[in-house]
């Protein structure tokens, strides 16, 4: 199936779930999803026998610099070898988005890692702490407006 | 037995443990002797390669790439340039994809060895690691000759190499070959067949088919649970069309399909595979000139990409967008070791404390790549 075929898929099922759709996006065609209905979707196109998208191959972190942060997932079918490129953006005050850990287990970590650099909340996610820094790190890197702590447990953070 | 009341205790497993191939702690919640739970703790190796690569242009983030896996670092560029060219949307001459397929099997060929070396040394045997450290020895010194280091090469750029290959290499290469394939034997003898490493490998951390995929596991660990799956064949990159090989799988000989024993054994059948692949190559050349396409300004259009290869340790994926200047506005690295790791809880629990060892080191993970 091409990314047509899957957005119309998923248009037929969730019609207000489907926010954008660029099929002539530089250089993959992407989905921008509704972020409260992300988990939805994601059950739906992991079971639904035509697109069967069984792996998730990458859930990245953005940060769009106009005051939103998104998540970005990249999925494959392992069986019916097409792929597509998930996005849901939401509000960098009220980053919420619900956890697809319980459809594929790679996003447990992934989502942990958006949380840790990113500060995207999974809604529902069994153990959302910090992953790649310090538990007591404040601040969120990857955020295009991060400014380095400047003592981290009194020593002087050298940037 | 019965009525002895028992009490689970935390156990911590490293940072600083020789099993865990780097700075990883493990906190082990046992009951005696058996795993009830594994908890990885990771990030003591983080050095924020995606933050850097956003203060930088993209040839820059090359030697960046080396570093997260230091034992494929060959691969990790190879995986880098594939996602910079189509996003600029250039070819490069077809004399530069071969030199990068053989380049790439050779650095698999010394990972493979370093992984199948040291985790025979986590079980107890020592020789093995020497016979796989003297033949890794003779591929790094392969590519010295290329690139002048041994370790972290920088060596694929957007658009080309930094060096053509020098004289002598195709003939040196060869030889490695030849020296290499008894190689191969020789550890099985001494290792992969040995009694006392099967009876410490099979049938110990067992990982079923459809829980890795689940978990996205990929490379020899997904491989090792009778997945036939490898980018090389299953999305084509690069040159590996025109070659005849094969994807290995595990297949249960000695045990369970998917245990240790099935994980490291692709690795040694993979080495093989490699051979073939550069057998292949390395008398097929074509002329050109290596550097004829490397653009001088890297800027590549607005957009995004996301592009995988497979790394000895799985599935590489760079997803990269840019905002149309010189510096790309986002690198995510989804790192095979990243991915793979996670699934350890999965497999390690019900297990001995000392089978620990042997699933930690089956499933072949570089810390700089974890943590990147």
């Amino acid at each position: 199936m091409n990314a047509n075929e899957i957005h119309d898929k998923i248009k037929s099922q969730f019609l207000e779930g489907v926010v954008e759709f660029k099929p002539d996006a530089v250089v993959e065609p992407f989905i921008v999803v509704r972020p409260d209905l992300v988990r939805e979707i994601s059950r739906f196109i992991s079971e639904d026998p035509e697109v069967k998208f069984d792996y998730l191959m990458s859930l990245s972190g953005v940060d769009f610099n106009d005051g939103n942060l998104g998540v970005v997932y990249h999925l494959y079918s392992m069986e019916k070898r097409h792929r597509i490129v998930l996005k849901v953006k939401v509000p960098k005050d009220k980053p919420e988005v619900p956890s697809v850990e319980s459809i594929w287990k790679t996003a447990n970590w992934h989502e942990r890692e958006a949380f840790d650099l990113f500060g995207i909340m999974f809604l529902d996610h069994p153990d959302l702490r910090r992953i790649l820094l310090p538990d007591d790190w404040e601040g969120y890197p990857l955020r295009k407006d991060y400014k380095v702590q400047e003592y981290y447990q009194g020593m002087k953070v050298p940037y | 037995m019965a009525e002895l009341r028992t009490e689970q205790m935390v156990l911590n497993m490293g940072p600083q443990h020789p099993s865990t191939h780097g700075v990883l702690r493990i906190e082990l919640v046992v009951d005696g002797e058996v795993v009830v739970d594994a908890i990885p703790h990771i990030g003591y190796l983080h050095r924020c390669f995606e933050k850097h690569a956003e203060a930088m242009n993209y040839q820059q983030v090359v030697p960046y790439c080396d570093r997260m896996d230091y034992l494929s670092s060959m691969n990790n560029d190879l995986g880098y340039v594939l996602a910079v060219e189509k996003l600029l949307n250039i070819q490069v001459p077809e004399r530069v994809e071969y030199i990068r397929v053989i380049m790439a099997e050779l650095q698999r060929i010394a990972s493979h060895l370093v992984a199948i070396g040291t985790y025979g040394l986590d079980i107890g045997a020592f020789t093995p690691f020497l016979y796989c450290f003297r033949d890794r020895e003779m591929v790094l010194d392969l590519f010295e000759m290329t690139c002048g280091a041994r370790l972290l090469y920088n060596y694929m750029w957007p658009g080309g190499l930094s060096h053509d290959i020098p004289p002598g290499f195709v003939e040196k290469t060869k030889a490695f070959i030849k020296h290499f394939r008894p190689t191969i034997k020789e550890v099985n003898d001494l290792l992969s067949y040995n009694e006392i490493f099967v009876k410490r490998t099979a049938n110990v951390g067992v990982l079923p088919a459809d829980v890795a995929i689940n978990y996205g596991a990929s490379g020899p660990t997904l491989r090792g649970s009778g997945v036939k799956w490898d980018l090389r064949k299953d999305d084509p990159y690069s040159v590996y069309h025109k070659f005849d090989w094969d994807v290995v799988v595990g297949t249960g000989e000695m045990g369970t399909l998917g245990d240790c024993w099935d994980r490291y054994m692709v690795k040694v059948w993979e080495m093989e595979q490699s051979l073939r692949i550069i057998e292949q190559a390395i008398d097929n050349i074509p002329e050109g000139n290596v550097q004829a396409a490397i653009p001088k300004r890297v800027r590549p259009p607005v957009g995004e990409v996301y592009v995988r290869s497979e790394t000895p340790r799985g599935e590489l994926g760079y997803y990269i967008i840019s905002d149309g200047s010189q510096n790309p506005y986002r690198v995510k690295a989804r790192a095979p070791s990243f991915v793979n790791l996670s699934l350890l809880p999965e497999i390690s629990r019900g297990y001995l404390i000392a089978d620990m060892i042997a699933i930690i080191g089956s499933v072949d993970i570089v810390l700089g790549d974890v943590d990147r």
